[in-house]
């Protein structure tokens, strides 16, 4: 593993290549590899090289930033002026925001270079992105097998190096998931710490957006980019965030393993993360048993209040405004009716049905409400967690990446092997994935590292320490 | 009558913020259509509202000045429904824990109406129907709105219209909303129900939607209240259900029964936080509170001593108190004041909207001039009134009107001598007069006039003429 964006912009600082060469580099690795990965379902190659022209102007200029010039990629959920941004939905066919997302506004000041939109489950709702309506991306390392979802596209063009980074959306796991499928890191922030303005909701009160990068430097640097304060955003936490400075020396980090984490893991699975854990303890790391019992009702709870909260965030895709509309109708409840059953596919529509049903009345109180007070109650628990020790470590996927068509007839399954990463979504906790080894079929295995809210520092130590150390044997896409 | 009537009120009242709730756009009224617009008031997909301070300010200033505590932790709610005119597919509203409860608005016989609660939510945009086709108007969407909900202890049409007119008039003293029925910045939901007299108990109500006039709502109370009766009198029962006035037949219909009624599927805001309202600034928002219009009311004819009719009158507009009270600062005595105010003045400005507005050409200061002019009996009234209409006209000072040759420079011996002329003249009418014919005397008034070209002061005429003729 290595710092990308590292190497890329000392090349281009000392000007051994130009930002507009770098992307012209990219742009022929996705011309080359695109049609097979999926993982691009809109290309904006002439954007890219009008903000890579503009970026090799900056760094003439002396003002870049160690992320200009540097070529990458946004989920399709986060919103581009003029730019497709569909949510891998037939009913946001064709649909250009007219607003930036604040992330993409801030990143563009910084002199980013957009290669386009990568897949991803429609609207966010999966965990292989074959929801997409433009078929599933293919994991790299495997390509019969999936790349994760909901941000598949992302992390499998991280991995095949079509992009240096990317950014995602995490609401139960979609970008830690993807990236421990495709060996990448996958960082998921505190809730508040980047804002979510312009990123098209699927559950609000679990959405956050986050990175897809080859090396955890990178994960910090576009993380110090992109976090803070923003006044489009009221959940976005209201003050400058300091500057993330990852350190490698864990001596002295307390380190919590909760058994609750590692139930009905695979074996292979346990051993890698058993050996990641000896390695911190070996450098110094004091790792603790702590208990979490509520975990046990963390998926019942994410699926009721994410689908609630999904039910009343997609209301709005109703065929009027935006995206796509009937053809046939007689009036517009049935231009209405007609426009949802076709747009939206079976998924979403079963979220939407789910979620409807846990808010109406009479269920409510039996649904929706026992789950907001569960949450409450996870909340408190992992709070009382963290007054012992600094982080967690734990697998990132109970398995390995399944293969293509495998989560449409398991959907159970599939729901369940959302297990270890909803809970830090649940409590809004920042958490990453980082490479821990590989099965015995080659396939990576995530090993994820959780921590307070706003301790995005000791989060992305402890997975520093993992590259350098030599626990993430796997080597991030570089071109 | 056999029935008693409960009646509630729930009011939406569009707060005067120059922006909208949850975006920086302009909430003026009018304007082409979608013109008033961004991403986040027409709901594009990603945006998120942000919460402008000014509309929980004004909420709570409302809710204060109608005797409601204030929650000062509190949250939003989604109310999730589905209508053209809604971008979101849900209102942002308020559910379990309004931003102020527990007021009352006092009627003119002292009966208190209770006011719920007061909350705030986003108003929707408008559909329009032309040429056979329907378009959507999102201007209006995302204007704050507070909905006042009144216990069901309004017991008959005229009191729901009192009601609404204190309302009202509370509203726009404090600056919260203009209130303007016929554009909508005031609407009222009526819910009806009868009971048998004496029973104490609340009926099956029904609840009539959106009335835009105070005369029509009064008309589809009294109607509906007399459907209600019709069907209890031949024994039926009342189906709970929502109904729409028609202004054309003075009917009501039914728009949806209980059995489909809509399930909000409330649930608290994600995107925003807890709404908090530090209690300084609830303090402070007190302190802030002008006079209230009847508490000026009360103050007009117990320490101005200004009759109940004028008082009232002139309270209805805050901007004229202000520019009254501001004249008397500046030394004007109130009863020729108030006299000139509400004969000259209001007739001037002659439409409602004029006199709320206020909108003079001629400041307090030039009008209390004029006014210490009558004070000191220098001019006439007739003078005073007619110079004050020209002043409103012209927009020019007192001085340009009352000139040397309409003073009354007639001094006291003067005047008596012209009114010996006037005997002398006018012997027959003398006689007359002291014959018992008390009209007799306006032929002396005549002479008097011509021969002081109007500016005689009449009442010291008529003391004059009455010592003289009784000698």
């Amino acid at each position: 593993m290595k710092s990308v964006i590292g190497e890329l912009s000392a090349l281009l600082k000392s000007r051994k290549i130009s930002s507009v060469e770098l992307t012209k580099k990219y742009i022929s690795e996705i011309e080359k590899k695109n049609g097979n990965l999926n993982a691009y379902v809109h290309l904006t190659f002439d954007e890219a090289l009008k903000n890579a022209e503009n970026a090799d102007k900056l760094i003439k200029e002396g003002k870049g930033t160690p992320l200009t010039g540097i070529p990458m990629t946004l989920k399709d959920n986060i919103c581009t002026d003029g730019i497709l941004t569909t949510c891998c939905s037939k009913i946001l066919e064709g649909h250009r925001p007219c607003y930036d997302a604040t992330v993409w506004k801030r990143l563009k000041q910084c002199g980013a270079v957009l290669l386009g939109k990568t897949n991803m489950d429609e609207f966010a709702m999966g965990s292989a992105s074959e929801t997409s309506c433009y078929g599933a991306p293919k994991n790299p390392v495997d390509v019969m097998r999936v790349a994760g979802g909901s941000s598949g596209g992302g992390a499998a063009a991280v991995k095949a190096g079509l992009a240096a980074y990317a950014l995602g959306s995490d609401t139960g796991g979609s970008v830690r998931q993807p990236a421990a499928f495709c060996g990448t890191v996958g960082f998921k922030p505190t809730y508040g710490a980047i804002s979510r303005y312009g990123l098209i909701a699927y559950a609000s009160s679990f959405d956050q957006i986050g990175i897809l990068s080859a090396g955890v430097e990178d994960a910090a640097e576009i993380y110090n980019a992109v976090c803070g304060a923003d006044e489009y955003d009221m959940t976005c936490c209201p003050r400058n965030m300091p500057e993330i400075k990852p350190e490698v020396d864990v001596k002295g980090l307390k380190i919590g393993i909760a058994e609750e984490f590692y139930k009905g893991l695979d074996s292979e699975i346990r051993a890698a993360v058993d050996r990641a854990v000896a390695v911190y303890e070996k450098a110094g790391a004091e790792i603790m048993l702590v208990k979490l019992p509520s975990l046990e009702y963390v998926l019942p709870v994410y699926y009721i209040l994410a689908c609630a909260e999904a039910s009343s965030n997609l209301g709005r895709y109703d065929g009027i405004r935006y995206g796509s509309r009937a053809e046939n109708y007689s009036g517009v409840d049935e231009m209405i009716t007609i426009t949802r059953s076709q747009g939206f596919g079976k998924e979403v529509q079963k979220r939407i049905m789910l979620g409807t049903y846990v808010l109406s009345g009479g269920y409510s109180d039996a649904y929706y409400k026992k789950a907001r007070v569960l949450r409450e109650h996870i909340k408190a628990e992992f709070n009382s967690v963290f007054g012992l020790c600094d982080v967690l470590l734990a697998p990132t996927v109970p398995q390995t990446a399944f293969p293509l068509g495998y989560s449409g007839g398991n959907p159970i399954e599939t729901y369940l092997s959302d297990i270890c990463t909803v809970p830090a979504n649940i409590a809004g906790l920042p958490a990453v994935s980082v490479p821990c080894g590989v099965d015995g079929k080659g396939l990576p295995i995530g090993l994820q590292i959780i921590g307070d809210r706003f301790n995005e520092s000791a989060v992305l130590s402890a997975a520093l320490f993992a590259e350098k150390s030599g626990i993430c044997d796997i080597d991030g896409g570089v071109l | 009558m056999k029935y008693e009537m409960n009646c509630g009120l729930e009011t939406h009242v569009e707060l005067a913020t120059e922006t909208k709730i949850f975006c920086s756009c302009t909430t003026r009224f009018g304007g082409a259509p979608n013109t008033h617009c961004c991403p986040i008031c027409t709901g594009q997909p990603g945006v998120l509202p942000f919460l402008n301070k000014k509309a929980t300010e004004f909420a709570v200033r409302a809710g204060l000045a109608v005797g409601c505590k204030v929650n000062t932790v509190t949250h939003m709610d989604r109310k999730n429904y589905c209508y053209p005119d809604l971008p979101k597919a849900y209102q942002i509203s308020q559910l379990d824990k309004p931003l102020s409860y527990g007021g009352f608005i006092e009627l003119d016989s002292g009966k208190k109406i209770g006011i719920t609660r007061i909350h705030i939510e986003e108003d929707a945009g408008k559909l329009v129907h032309e040429r056979g086709n329907t378009f959507v108007d999102y201007n209006r969407g995302g204007v704050p709105l507070i909905e006042i909900v009144s216990e069901p202890d309004i017991s008959s049409a005229a009191e729901a219209r009192e009601y609404a007119e204190k309302l009202q008039l509370i509203m726009r003293y404090i600056g919260v909303s203009d209130c303007k029925m016929q554009e909508g910045s005031m609407r009222c939901d009526v819910n009806v129900s009868l009971c048998p007299a004496g029973s104490g108990k609340l009926g099956v109500r029904t609840e009539i939607k959106n009335m835009n006039s105070l005369s029509f709502m009064e008309k589809a109370i009294e109607y509906e209240c007399e459907r209600q009766a019709e069907i209890l009198d031949e024994g039926g029962v009342i189906e709970q259900a929502t109904l729409r006035f028609d202004e054309h037949t003075g009917e009501t219909y039914v728009m949806r029964t209980k059995e489909d009624a809509q399930d909000y599927r409330y649930f608290p805001e994600p995107d925003i936080l807890t709404v908090i309202i530090p209690e300084e600034t609830v303090e402070r928002i007190k302190s802030e509170l002008p006079e209230l219009p009847f508490d000026k009311m009360r103050r007009y004819t117990d320490e101005l001593g200004i009759n109940a009719k004028n008082a009232r009158l002139m309270c209805r507009y805050k901007n004229l108190c202000l520019w009254f009270e501001s004249a008397l600062s500046y030394g004007a005595s109130v009863k020729h004041s108030v006299n000139l105010i509400t004969g000259v003045i209001f007739s001037f400005l002659s439409t409602e909207e004029n006199k709320e507005k206020f909108d003079l050409n001629l400041t307090a200061a030039e009008f209390a001039k004029l006014v210490k002019y009558l004070d000191e009996g220098k001019i006439t009234v007739s003078v005073a009134q007619s110079a004050l209409l020209q002043m409103l006209q012209s927009g020019k000072c007192v001085n340009e009107f009352i000139t040397e040759d309409v003073l009354l420079g007639t001094s006291d011996g003067e005047l008596e001598k012209i009114c010996q002329d006037a005997i002398a003249a006018n012997p027959q009418a003398v006689a007359d007069y002291v014959g018992g014919k008390e009209k007799a005397i306006f032929a002396l008034y005549g002479f008097i006039k011509r021969a002081t070209q109007g500016k005689a002061d009449m009442n010291k005429v008529n003391n004059i003429l009455s010592e003289l003729l009784n000698k």
